[in-house]
């Protein structure tokens, strides 16, 4: 059911298309309006998203320690897992945010009768890194569609992802990995019976769309060939704010850049934001140096506890401290008279 | 309440079968022996926690306030602005499953409602369904639901089949700490007195006579003789106590376990000789007697009042810097809360420094609080420490770091130096059940109430698993553990699953091991047992 109506949202939006801009014509809407649409709200659903976190406070520092604190000296301490300083807080958060460091320690627990086994797992690890450092670099090769002249670094990348030149065009690697990546991903929701009973259908949908995607392009690229000087055409004077529609785009190219614009306005309002969540997240972002340095809570700060104080306590248990021979603190009465 | 056979227990548990039913449309079942009891209405009075009435878990109605649901989500609202961690945590979770089989829970249940995620999905859903529009619009598509009477008791199942232990934490890949959404859970539920008896009893304790299981001045020192007693059959010396002594150096606070439950006693002596043997000006306080914060499981407000007379009392005895004692949650609020919540520390404190070795413990320079453990490891590497790890021979040693002081704390090294040097046979656990990806013992977070004791047997099955192996792989006879909530609940845990295993502190051991100038010829260790070699020399 969740699958289905995921699914159901993809091919939807290719039947939207291809009445938009097959039947109806609507080329100014779907190739302008819709991805200029689209693109301002990522900027604003993100920015929105940011100042929302932002707004609440971290009244405490909770950093998880995965290993050694700084403590004495002749202990060495876990710079990466334990940081104790910001310096080692970005090391930290860069190997999690570029390695997935978190996901790498990811282990598998298995039931033998009344033994508990556990195997490393880095299969989740290596579906997600394909799919996410892919991602990356087509949309960093997409950069030459929206730049003129074409940066150095692009031209590069663009030259070392098609450098085995399979094919013609070349076939570009992370093609391939994204599409290895995003099938192992959605096998896996569907197969592993525990990841299969926590989704929801927002789980499905942004799989698929990234598929369709994915799809649409490869399929502009490799089979039904579209002209891309009309594509640069258009994709240049939207980035130079000057957008015009050049004719006879096939209608591929259309289904594809909705898909881009839908997952962008997705984008802010879904579980994807966990992209920019990543760096707000509070166990992770935190050196763990809570004894060395004082952390402020806004809403304790200046707001004295209400507790037992000694001298309460003392007037409540007189008599056994008196008994026990423990001594009473006379301080309390001179406070009291004066 | 008739517990499972050992063999019998995990029947049914299947990590890769999950329900038919999608987990919005089943309601936990509240079977004996997996609930806690409901708060006794005299307690929640007089702590002015509201809504004090008679209800139990297994009750059709609650009787929750009438407007019980704008209670709820004005709670929920209160906490997301008040914590940035909630808001993110309801917000950016994947679904990955990567914290899934992490949980000692699901691994000891097979319940998929205690897969990490799962269990934070429960306000998540609700968080969706009645504060977004999308959740309101695509329902149960979106991962939403309403929120419903069922959901309450949902959550009071499921939020108190949680240790807080952050296992799960150190796998997601956002840091997603399941912990923090239990502890604000917990909060929320409070608020509408849904709440757990074996935590508000101590809390109260803690709150009125100054330590957890509410002994008072002159029954703490009796204790204290009788032990030291022990201490004077055993080892012909008779170190002293100081009580509530103004100018002292050193204030130590310690879990009131130590002072009077096996096997937490053998600790407490472990540390006088230590005292002794270094002749430190140190001193307990039966004000500050309670190390351990239940406060922690009820909400961070009760948490704050229940600490604050640690601070207080060090200020009052003008002390120069404060030592802890082997404790979990204890030294998780000391580390990550103290600070923060009470500091900064009072002015007569001194940057800790310690009077043997001169060493200054730099890392707590502003709490002014160091572990026992950094302290005796310092002590140990500077070979101040005159000690005979012989002693210790009839042991063979493991050891368990407890969730709060390797996940809250990263206190992984100093522990297992101490070990290594007090006693010759020391076998680590498997690689992946031990440091930051250790196992809760199962009854943590005040879950160590004898009426939920499948649960802990439950979860406290991975624990045992892993001490299983090394008992029969190295003959293991002894789990080494520095918490105090470990020492109580560890020992029913061991004699369910692999009996022959005793627990104790780490400083149970040192006093084993240390040679006290002017002592008499041990021939049984702190718990009366004779030492290797002394049974047979008898009989020859
Ligand atoms: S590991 Fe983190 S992101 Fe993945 S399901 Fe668990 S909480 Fe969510
Ligand atoms: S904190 Fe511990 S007990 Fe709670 S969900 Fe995570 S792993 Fe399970």
């Amino acid at each position: 059911m969740n699958v289905v109506a995921a699914l159901l949202a993809v091919i939807g939006m290719v039947i939207v298309v291809w009445l938009g801009v097959g039947v109806l014509k609507l080329y100014t809407l779907f190739g302008v309006v819709i991805p200029y649409a689209a693109f301002l709200t990522l900027v604003i659903g993100l920015i929105w998203r940011m100042v929302n976190w932002a707004k609440s406070p971290v009244p405490f520092k909770i950093t998880t320690t995965c290993g050694q604190q700084k403590s004495l000296p002749w202990i060495k301490h876990s710079r990466l897992e334990s940081p104790a300083n910001n310096f080692e807080v970005v090391l930290r958060m860069a190997l999690e945010v570029l390695a997935f460091r978190s996901l790498f320690r990811n282990l598998r627990a298995d039931l033998r009768g009344r033994k508990l086994y556990f195997g490393s797992s880095k299969w989740l690890w290596l579906g997600a890194i394909l799919f996410h450092w892919s991602f990356l670099i087509i949309l960093l090769r997409h950069m030459r569609l929206f730049s003129y002249p074409v940066p150095g670094f692009i031209q590069t990348l663009d030259a070392v992802d098609s450098f085995f030149h399979i094919g013609l065009p070349h076939l570009y690697l992370t093609d391939v990995a994204i599409l290895a990546g995003l099938t192992f991903l959605l096998l896996r929701r569907l197969v592993d019976a525990k990841v299969n009973y926590i989704s929801h259908a927002s789980d499905y949908f942004p799989l698929f769309l990234i598929l369709g995607l994915v799809t649409s392009g490869m399929l502009m690229r490799y089979f039904l060939r579209v002209d891309i000087a009309s594509v640069k055409e258009l994709t240049l004077g939207l980035a130079t704010l000057h957008p015009k529609v050049p004719k006879g785009i096939g209608v591929i190219f259309y289904v594809h850049v909705f898909f881009v614009s839908v997952l962008a306005a997705y984008f802010p309002f879904s579980k994807l934001v966990h992209m920019v969540g990543v760096f707000f997240s509070p166990t992770r972002n935190l050196p763990n140096d809570n004894r060395r340095v004082r952390h402020i809570n806004p809403w304790w700060e200046g707001v004295p506890p209400k507790f037992l104080t000694y001298c309460e306590w003392q007037e409540k248990f007189k008599e056994q401290l008196e008994s026990a021979g423990q001594p009473i603190d006379e301080d309390c009465y001179e406070k009291k008279e004066s | 309440m008739a517990l499972p056979k050992r063999d019998e227990l995990l029947k049914d548990v299947h990590y890769d079968r999950m329900p038919e039913k999608h987990w919005m449309d089943t309601k936990p079942e509240f079977r004996p022996g997996t609930y806690c009891y409901a708060g006794d209405p005299e307690v929640v009075k007089d702590l002015g926690l509201p809504n004090p009435r008679k209800w139990q878990p297994y009750d059709e109605d609650w009787k929750l306030p009438e407007n019980w649901k704008e209670i709820v989500l004005n709670a929920i609202r209160d906490r997301m602005d008040r914590f940035r961690s909630f808001k993110l945590f309801m917000d950016i979770c994947v679904r990955c499953g990567a914290c899934a089989d992490k949980c000692h829970f699901f691994l000891g249940t097979g319940d998929p409602k205690n897969m990490p995620v799962l269990r934070a999905e429960l306000l998540r859903s609700v968080v969706k369904g009645e504060f977004t529009r999308s959740g309101k619009i695509f329902g149960r598509l979106a991962g939403a639901r309403p929120l419903t009477y069922d959901v309450i008791k949902e959550w009071f199942y499921y939020y108190y089949q949680c240790t807080e232990c952050r296992r799960c934490s150190v796998f997601c890949p956002y840091g997603i700490d399941t912990a923090e959404i239990t502890i604000l859970a917990r909060e929320i539920l409070h608020e509408i007195g849904v709440n757990i008896d074996w935590i508000l009893k101590p809390v109260r304790f803690s709150a009125e006579i100054g330590n957890h299981i509410g002994l008072q001045p002159h029954t703490i020192q009796e204790n204290i003789e009788f032990l030291l007693d022990d201490i004077e059959e055993i080892t012909g010396v008779r170190p002293e106590v100081p009580i509530n002594k103004k100018g002292a150096e050193i204030l130590f606070v310690t879990p009131s376990a130590d002072f009077f439950a096996d096997p937490g006693i053998y600790t407490f002596m472990g540390y006088v000789l230590l005292f002794h043997y270094l002749g430190l000006d140190w001193t307990l306080s039966t004000y500050a007697s309670e190390g351990g914060n239940f406060g922690f499981f009820t909400s961070h407000e009760m948490m704050r009042k229940l600490h604050a007379k640690i601070y207080h009392e060090a200020e009052r005895l003008k002390v120069k810097w404060i030592l802890g004692g082997e404790c979990g949650h204890m030294w998780r609020v000391v580390h990550q809360y103290e600070d923060t919540m009470l500091g900064p520390a009072p002015k007569n404190l001194e940057v800790p420094k310690c009077p043997i070795t001169g060493t200054v413990f730099e890392h707590a320079k502003s709490t002014k609080i160091v572990h026992i453990c950094e302290f005796t490891a310092n002590l140990i590497a500077h070979g101040k420490l005159n000690l005979d790890p012989s002693r210790n021979d009839h042991l063979v040693v493991t050891f368990h770091d407890s969730c709060n002081t390797s996940r809250g704390m990263g206190i992984f090294e100093e522990p297992r130096f101490i070990l290594r040097n007090v006693c010759n046979n020391f076998y680590e656990m498997p690689e992946n059940t031990i440091r930051e990806k250790t196992f809760c013992c199962g009854s943590g977070s005040g879950l160590n109430t004898d009426e939920y004791m499948e649960m802990r047997m439950r979860g406290g099955f991975p624990r045992a698993n892993a001490v299983e192996y090394v008992h029969e792989k190295h003959g293991v006879n002894h789990l080494a553990c520095i918490c105090a909530i470990d020492r109580a609940v560890l020992p029913p845990l061991m004699n369910y699953w692999v009996p022959g295993v005793s627990v104790g502190g780490v400083h149970e051991l040192v006093g084993n091991a240390l040679v006290i100038p002017g002592e008499k010829k041990r021939t049984t260790d702190l718990r009366f047992q004779p030492l290797k070699g002394v049974e047979e020399e008898e009989n020859v």
